[in-house]
């Protein structure tokens, strides 16, 4: 039973010869895929350069002094999108699991907390998100209801957090229904009682299943962050839009979708590198 | 006059239409291992699970140290906490490491430290051969080793009764010997158990008393000898017979 680590192995002549080839065969993959990606890109580039009206589209979208002047003040309303985005983040994932813990605990004690998560659920999946933070951001100041603060992005937050919850609360509760009964009943079997096998065995295994859809979410809120703009918060978008006013050059706007995918692409690589560190082993793997 | 330990009176337990157990009658001693045997489907495992408070029975009664468990008033989270039950599929966590999975319901259920159960669940590992896959995950366990770590989980928390659902499927012949071993062990130190299993050699080595399941009765019932070597029931004989032919 115990495993002897075989200190006298060397490679054979077959082997040895299997290793060059692969190693030959990797040198020359690279190379193959680098001489065509520059051949692709350059391609389309002369494609699109050489073609009528370029120099108009570059002069409005691609005008390098108006990037550099309107960058600053992109980059700050970018930091406010990433600040709505990180609190409503955190918010989302509390109230989301709340809701689909509530949706799956079953008896009938708990048909009042079924009733309301399902509720809440239908109407703000149903609800499009622009129109609840309307009805939160200019309705919800209006109301001065003493304790809750008066601001636009405060109540756009609460519109964000409102309406992805129900959304990711799906998630959350697909996550939990997938992991298979027999590891509750090994829970259950094992004298733990209904919370202590959800805390230790049920959510630990669905946590690690929902995390990519879940990356998902959270990258179309970074986008959807931006939507507060129309409340007169001045994030990213809304800082393009004041510099583009100036003078009907878009080139802010194509700084802000620059800076919005430099967020977004490192967070999806990220997502990768965290689910495989948690073991989790999607399709594919070397074959 | 009341020295069993576990108790079945009349059980009952269907799943829709489909009558699983119709009536059950079961005695076990303290110490007493009794082996379940009989076709698949004729309900082995969803009896295990009934005893376990996993199902819930339709009918009949099941005592457990003189009290009645089949009781909708008492707590079943206690109950299953002095049993220890192995599940044919081994149901390992597997999102934990091994020593996670054999620790777990000491350190929540009864309330031993960290550093305690580490050392206890060691040491049970220890006794049976896993000592070295204490980090391992269990996916990247053989099946017997997996089906060592379901047993090793189960016995921690030193439970007055084990639930064995077929041990002994996934193992090859020697360790098949292994387990019948620790079995062994263990009904020396006094632990009563209940386990099921196909393989007849095993059962007529391990057990104290057989009980033949078939058609949501138990027909016949006695010593290994007798029951897997000269059976009285013709249901009995034929079932034999057809496991010996296979
Ligand atoms: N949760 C369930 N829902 C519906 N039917 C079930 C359920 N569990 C078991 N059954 C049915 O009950 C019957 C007995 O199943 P059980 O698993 O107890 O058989 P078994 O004797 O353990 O068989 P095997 O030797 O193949 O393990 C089977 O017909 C099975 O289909
Ligand atoms: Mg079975």
């Amino acid at each position: 039973m115990t495993d002897q680590v075989d200190t006298a192995w060397e490679p054979s002549e077959v082997q040895r010869e299997r290793d060059e080839w692969r190693r030959r065969r990797t040198i020359r993959s690279a190379a193959i895929a680098s001489g065509s990606t520059v051949l692709l890109i350059g391609v389309v580039g002369g494609l699109v350069v050489s073609s009528p009206g370029w120099e108009r589209v570059q002069e409005t979208y691609f005008d390098w002094d108006k990037a550099v002047s309107s960058f600053p003040a992109v980059l700050e309303g970018l930091w406010l999108n990433i600040r709505v985005m990180a609190l409503c983040a955190v918010l989302i994932v509390a109230l989301s699991l709340t809701i689909a813990v509530m949706r799956t605990i079953r008896g009938p004690v708990a048909f009042p907390l079924r009733l309301v998560g399902t509720a809440y659920v239908d109407v703000f999946r149903g609800l499009p998100l622009l129109l609840v933070i309307f009805l939160l951001g200019f309705g919800g100041p209006a109301l001065s209801l003493s304790g809750l603060p008066t601001s636009a992005l405060f109540w756009g937050c609460a519109a964000l957090v409102l309406s992805y919850s129900a959304y990711v609360a799906e998630v959350f509760r697909a996550g939990i229904e997938s992991v298979h009964p027999s590891q509750r009943l090994a829970g259950r079997s094992l004298g733990l009682t209904y919370g202590q096998t959800l805390r230790h065995v049920v959510l630990p295994q669905a946590w690690r299943r929902v995390i990519p859809p879940l990356m998902n979410d959270l990258v179309s809120l970074q986008k959807d962050s931006g939507l507060i703009a129309v409340l007169g918060v001045v994030d990213a978008i809304r800082a393009a839009q004041i510099e583009t006013a100036i003078d009907f050059n878009y080139t802010p706007y194509v700084v802000a979708g620059v800076l919005f995918c430099c967020l977004t692409i490192p967070m999806a690589r990220l997502t990768d590198r965290y689910a495989r560190k948690k073991g989790y082993h999607g399709a594919g793997g070397h074959l | 006059m009341n020295s069993e330990l576990l108790r079945l009176h009349g059980v009952r337990k269907s799943f829709g239409d489909h009558v699983v157990l119709r009536e059950v009658d079961l005695t076990i001693e303290p110490g007493e291992c009794v082996v379940l045997i009989g076709a698949s489907g004729s309900g082995k495992s969803t009896l295990l699970r009934c005893v376990n408070l996993l199902e819930v029975v339709d009918d009949g009664v099941i005592s457990f140290e003189g009290r009645d468990i089949t009781d909708p008033r008492v707590d079943g989270d206690e109950v299953r906490s002095r049993m220890g039950m192995v599940f044919q599929a081994y149901n390992l966590f597997p999102h934990l490491d091994v020593i996670g999975n054999v620790t777990l319901a000491l350190r929540l259920v009864h309330g031993v430290g960290a550093e305690e159960a580490r050392s206890r669940g060691t040491a049970m590992l220890e006794r049976v051969g896993l000592a070295a896959k204490a980090e391992a995950r269990p996916d990247d366990l053989s099946g017997g080793q997996q089906q060592r770590v379901a047993i090793a989980r189960a016995l921690v928390a030193n439970p007055r009764l084990m639930l064995l659902d077929e041990v002994t499927s996934a193992l090859d012949p020697e360790l098949v010997g292994e387990v019948l071993d620790l079995l062994t062990e263990l009904k020396a130190e006094g632990v009563t158990m209940l386990l099921n299993t196909h393989e007849m050699g095993f059962a007529r080595d391990v057990a104290d008393e057989v009980c033949f399941l078939h058609d949501g009765r138990i027909h016949e019932r006695g010593r290994p000898e007798q029951v897997i070597g000269d059976p009285q029931e013709d249901r009995t004989r034929a079932f034999l017979s057809r496991i010996r032919a296979s």
